[in-house]
């Protein structure tokens, strides 16, 4: 499988780089007006509903009055954008249970004055983001998903994402008050649970204010936004055919041209499921606490891992099939009478039963069986969703599928497998990061 | 998976005792103090279901016992089921020398959850976490379908049943009691499920999961989020740098299942509309941890609309299939069967005393016996409504207080039933032995009930009186009244013209009251109260007339004596349908003359008697003697038999108590047929401990005299309170 080994030792460059940059507090000179912008439309919080595992459905979610307008771009019109565009720099936040995910917006277009203009905080910051790739001992940023040359806002420029594990937060706050950041008079857009759990330390230590947004609006708006972006030139949307096939299996393209009705699956630390019916009509219909955290989770336990990389790489060299019991080992083939192959699952962990066979295995059997477990379940429980609601495309994302190809493909192949063919399961490329794309989106009021 | 359950069928046999008539033919007199029939008692063979549970790795030892037990026998084929049943298909044919026929399993699963379903009271139960006990248990529905079953055992399998023999495998999961068990060995060391599920009781899950507030901070509860949902099960146990407690991380495991498995439930109850969803296999087994959780999580996602059930026998399901499929050219569908309190162990407890050692030792070897009652039983047509009718008066699993009251009483009753028990076999020689295994047997059953109310489903008087048949009938004592009970009905039988003379020259409304105050006097002698078992015992004189004397004064304690009189006057029943209670005087001198006045009004009597003997009830046997003696010495009596305007018929049943939904199937044809307008239930057991609220759709006449001060304290008066209720349906 090309699970691909991330977990290589990272450049530090940010400690030096943060040290740098703590002159600048002059008032940001982007805007002729010079003023911050308006506070942000603050979603009620009481709208929000949970998008963590185990919580139940949320109703039918309508927004009216969403914002539209044509492209075609008049004189008038690029000055209302001026106007309204909000100062730089453009963040989106998505602080999530296990991984803050930060989506960063380089403008390319800046002109000599605009340079001249620019503060110099704000100038490290860009600096410092674009040309490293790694933050700290564990911020990364996924340079293959850059895209470039995009506008927004009627900017130009490039889209960086970058992901830092949330028990870090608090060193991040520290460096926004080290670097100045409430000097630039930004917003920060952030969704996800930590936007509430971090609200007082970001206010406090570091003086900024959080606008804080519902993470399954951002979700949704995220995903569209990207998928109709694309990526840099190629379709964001994929899927796999014959799945179960190494020598034959295939990523290909999809075009997601009717996009609904949808069932989106994010699977972060636990799993939300959203049925999306239009841009702004959708419901939460479930959420499963089994998630990439448990995965991650029990992985440590079993294995003494430390990364999700690590946990990934184990599992692809482990073989489930002595952990788990299977059909056939318990009827020594295909159970006929329900048409369940021999090759199914009956037990997951059932020969740990065993303590003949709990000797034998290998912790690398141990996390592939954590794998395939978790995922199973999620395609099993998508995919009774998907017929409660009558849906048929399944679109998965979420960080828990980052360089996991082996819970893609099994995903693609257990939900045609046990739909016959009638669901069809989808990806995308940039699959963690559309919560923070969502919120960047609000910064930028873009609908 | 790994557990074998053995479901066997034998042929009991016991003593039951027989009364015949004499042969008068030659004597046209009889002789002061012959008794009125004679007593044998014989060997009799019944059959009975043997349903046994054991770990796998005893599959040996079992083999060995069903060795043993299958002496004699003319079996050639062994049915067996689940995954096992391949896996242990050859070690089974060299060692018992028998063809294993292997069944499929989810039939079996399914013929077995009908089987119980329908043949065992109060098998289906809701688990509610914070009432004493937990337990709820279901009355017989009879309509059980369609529901949702839910098989919990390595993996997970869900079936839609909407017949008899019609269902459907809709889904499953892999992750199941095999899950608990395979990932908490490994995550714990600790081998045993039942020492897993100890481990899980004791953790926190909260030092492991991820919760919603764990996520979201202090802000859940402005956003009205429950901090305590979890977000991300073992969500904090990926770090390197953490210890974390067994305890703790099999309780994670737990929740992490058992929601996972409600949650699926939900789901395919949902798709096909379903709202009851019984769940079995070895993960629920009796265990309350894991009900509590399955429960919780069945509530939680489907907002309360999906009914989390469970069965006292779930484990036994696949093996009773099993065993019926076998037996399907004897088809046991045909009967009916009733659970044998003194052969079954108990429902598993809740009290957090027991251990695991004592868990793991009634979770490696259980019973359940299942005795064929000679008759298919049935509901009593009469019933206002049959789903909603519950036979018992009051539930003492819920109403600590009385139960404590009636466990204590039925303590104190227990040194007169083992003397009435030695007494009642005078010529053999270990009776006293016997009779000290009986008194053991029912004592441990009373302290496990203190223990367990819950533990043969809902706890009642009239359940502890049956667990007390079953057990004398287990040491062969098969019916220690009958000497007194063939007194008594000498003596009675010899006062019966007298009685009849006097009421005779009553004018007619004196003597409606007098038959009343009759059925009530006989009322009094009942062996089973022990207020008057001492009366008794102390002065066997005790008579007639002093009974009427005791009885209280009216206005009864319940009195609607004057209604009663009223519709006498009105135009006679159609046909009445009378339970009879106690032998000698109170059906003789209370019970005879009263269907005497009846069948002269031109009504119709069908008079039900037990089909076998508890306490000093009168059984159909014995009735029909009786009857035959009376038919002798009254014309009335004699020719309403003869044309069958007076019927002798058998209720199916061998308690004290009534139950009115499993009737003789031959007493609810013939109420059908007769068309039956009246019901007259006599007696404290079956008017009193059952049926006072139940509700027919024609008249009925309960009546009891309150024996039992403490009873009589409770419903508002004092010793031998009369009871005195005439029921109109409402039009």
């Amino acid at each position: 499988m090309g699970a691909g080994r991330l977990g290589a030792p990272m450049e530090r460059h940010g400690r030096a780089s943060a040290t740098s940059l703590s002159s600048a507090g002059e008032q940001a000179a982007g805007d002729p007006e010079g003023r911050r912008q308006e506070p942000l439309r603050r979603r009620a919080s009481s709208a929000s509903v949970p998008a963590v595992g185990a919580s139940a459905e949320g109703t039918r979610r309508d927004r009216l009055g969403s914002y539209s307008g044509p492209t075609s771009v008049s004189r008038q019109r690029v000055e209302s954008l001026r106007k309204k565009r909000p100062l730089f720099p453009w963040f989106g936040l998505d602080i999530g249970g296990t991984l803050v995910k930060l989506v960063y917006f380089e403008p390319k277009d800046i002109t000599a004055e605009e340079e001249e203009e620019e503060v110099e905080s704000l100038k490290s910051i860009r600096k410092y983001l674009t040309s490293n790739v790694a933050y700290g001992s564990t911020g990364i940023r996924d340079v293959h998903l850059e895209l470039k040359d995009l506008t927004l806002c009627g900017r130009k420029g490039n889209l960086h994402f970058i992901r830092f594990p949330t028990h870090d937060m608090p060193a991040f706050i520290q460096m926004g008050r080290d670097k100045n950041f409430s000097s630039l008079h930004t917003v920060f857009c952030a969704t996800g649970g930590g936007a509430y759990k971090f609200e007082q330390d970001f206010l406090t230590i570091g003086d900024l204010q959080l606008c804080k947004l519902d993470e399954l609006d951002c979700l949704i708006k995220g995903i569209l936004y990207i998928d109709s972006v694309g990526f840099n030139g190629r379709s964001q949307c994929y899927y796999f055919e014959n799945p179960a096939d190494s020598e034959k299996c295939q990523k290909l393209p999809f075009d997601l041209k009717n996009p609904y009705p949808l069932l989106l699956v994010n699977i972060g630390s636990g799993v939300s499921i959203l049925a999306v019916y239009s841009k702004d009509n959708y419901k939460r219909v479930t959420g499963t606490s089994l998630g990439g955290g448990t995965f991650f989770g029990l992985c440590c336990l079993l294995t003494g891992c430390t990364t999700f990389e690590e946990a990934l790489e184990m599992a692809s060299r482990g073989d489930s099939t002595k952990v788990d019991k299977l059909v056939r080992d318990i009827y020594g083939g295909d159970y006929e009478r329900f048409g369940l192959p021999g090759w199914a699952v009956a037990s997951s962990f059932g020969n740990m039963m065993s303590k003949e066979k709990r000797e034998a295995v290998s912790k690398e059997d141990l996390a592939r069986a954590t794998l395939i477990t978790i995922t199973n379940n999620i395609g099993s429980i998508a995919r009774m969703c998907a017929l409660n609601e009558n849906i048929n495309q399944v679109v998965f994302v979420g960080n828990f599928l980052r360089i996991n190809t082996i819970a893609m493909r099994l995903l693609a192949y257990a939900l045609d497998y046990w739909s016959k063919g009638q669901l069809k399961a989808l990806f995308s490329e940039h699959e963690g990061y559309f919560g923070a794309v969502g919120a960047l989106l609000e910064l930028l009021k873009i609908p | 998976g790994s557990l074998t359950k053995l479901a066997y069928y034998s042929t009991v046999q016991h003593k039951v005792a027989k009364v015949r008539s004499f042969d008068h033919s030659g004597k046209d007199t009889e002789r002061e103090h012959e008794p009125p029939y004679e007593i044998s008692v014989q060997e009799e063979i019944t059959a009975r279901l043997h349903f046994i549970k054991f770990e796998n790795t005893y599959i040996e030892a079992c083999l060995d016992f069903i060795k043993d037990h299958l002496v004699n026998t003319e079996t050639k084929v062994i049915q067996a089921t689940g995954g096992g049943a391949y896996k242990f298909k050859d070690l089974i044919e060299e060692k018992l020398r028998l063809k294993v026929d292997k069944e499929d399993v989810m039939t079996c699963l399914i013929k077995g959850c009908n089987f119980v379903l329908k043949n065992i009271p109060h098998e289906a139960f809701v688990y509610q976490k914070d009432s004493d006990p937990e337990f709820r248990f279901q009355t017989n529905h009879p309509h059980i379908f369609p529901y949702l079953l839910v098989n919990i055992g390595s993996g997970v399998s869900i079936v839609k049943v909407e017949t008899e023999d019609r269902f459907e495998w809709v889904g499953g999961s892999s992750i199941g009691g095999g899950t608990f068990w395979g990932l908490g060995a490994l995550l714990t060391k600790t081998k045993k499920f039942d020492e897993l599920l100890h481990l899980a009781s004791r953790g926190q899950h909260s030092n492991v999961d991820m919760l919603v507030r764990d996520v979201y901070g202090g802000a859940h509860q402005t956003l009205g989020l429950s901090g305590n949902l979890i977000a991300s099960s073992f969500g904090k146990s990926a770090t390197a740098d953490q210890e974390f407690s067994k305890e703790d991380m099999a309780k994670s495991l737990l929740h992490m299942i058992s929601n996972d498995i409600g949650q699926l439930a939900c789901l395919h109850a949902r798709l096909h509309s379903l709202d009851r969803v019984y769940f079995g296999g070895f993960f629920i087994r009796g265990h309350p941890v894991t009900m509590r959780t399955i429960t919780y999580s069945i509530n939680f996602f489907s907002k309360g609309e999906v009914q989390a059930l469970f069965l006292r026998h779930e484990g036994y399901l696949g093996a009773i299939g099993a065993f019926l499929k076998g037996a399907e050219q004897d088809n046991p569908n045909q009967y009916s069967w009733g659970e044998n309190y003194a052969g079954s162990s108990g429902l598993m407890s809740a009290s957090p005393e027991l251990g695991p050692a004592q868990r793991a030792r009634s979770g490696t070897f259980d019973l359940l016996e299942m005795d064929r009652l000679e008759r298919p039983l049935v509901n009593l047509p009469l019933l206002l409504d049959p789903p909603s009718y519950v036979p018992d008066t009051v539930d003492l699993t819920d109403d600590a207080l009385a139960r404590k009251y009636w466990l204590t009483c039925f303590e104190e009753a227990l040194d007169g039933v083992v003397k009435r028990a030695v007494a009642s076999q005078p010529d053999s020689v270990d009776a006293a032995e016997r009779a000290e295994k009986f008194r053991q047997k029912y004592w441990n059953k009373l302290q496990t009930l203190r223990q367990q109310p819950f533990a043969y489903g809902t706890l009642t008087v009239r359940s502890l009186l049956d667990t007390r048949e079953h057990c004398l009938n287990e040491f062969n004592f098969p019916d220690p009244y009958s000497k007194v009970k063939q007194r008594e009905n000498g003596v009675a039988l010899r006062c019966f013209p007298g009685v009849v003379r006097s009421l005779d020259a009553l004018g007619w409304e004196e003597r409606q009251l007098a038959l009343v105050k009759g059925l009530l006097a006989g009322n009094v002698f009942d062996w089973g109260a022990k207020a008057v078992s001492d009366v008794l015992e102390s002065n066997p004189y005790f008579g007639f007339e002093e009974a009427k004397r005791k009885l209280q004064e009216r206005p009864w304690l319940v009195d609607s004596y004057s209604e009663w009189l009223q519709r006498l006057k009105g135009p006679p029943h159609k046909c009445a349908l009378i339970f009879a209670d106690n032998s000698g005087i109170d059906i003789i001198l209370g019970v005879f003359p009263f269907v005497r006045e009846l069948l002269l009004r031109g009504t119709e009597v069908i008079l039900a008697c037990n089909s076998g003997p508890a306490l000093n009830d009168v059984t159909h046997s014995e009735s029909l003697i009786v009857a035959e003696r009376i038919a002798g010495m009254d014309p009335v009596v004699h020719s309403a038999l003869r044309e069958e305007r007076l019927l002798l018929v058998q209720t199916g049943s061998s308690s004290p108590c009534l139950d009115l939904s499993r009737l003789d199937k031959g007493l609810a044809a013939l109420v059908r047929e007769r068309g039956a307008d009246l019901v007259v239930i006599e007696g404290m057991g079956r008017a009193v401990h059952t049926n006072y609220h139940a509700a027919l759709r024609c008249e009925s006449l309960k009546l009891a005299v309150i024996k039992n001060a403490w009873l009589a304290e409770r419903l508002g008066g004092r010793l031998f309170s009369v009871i005195f209720k005439y029921e109109v349906p409402a039009e």
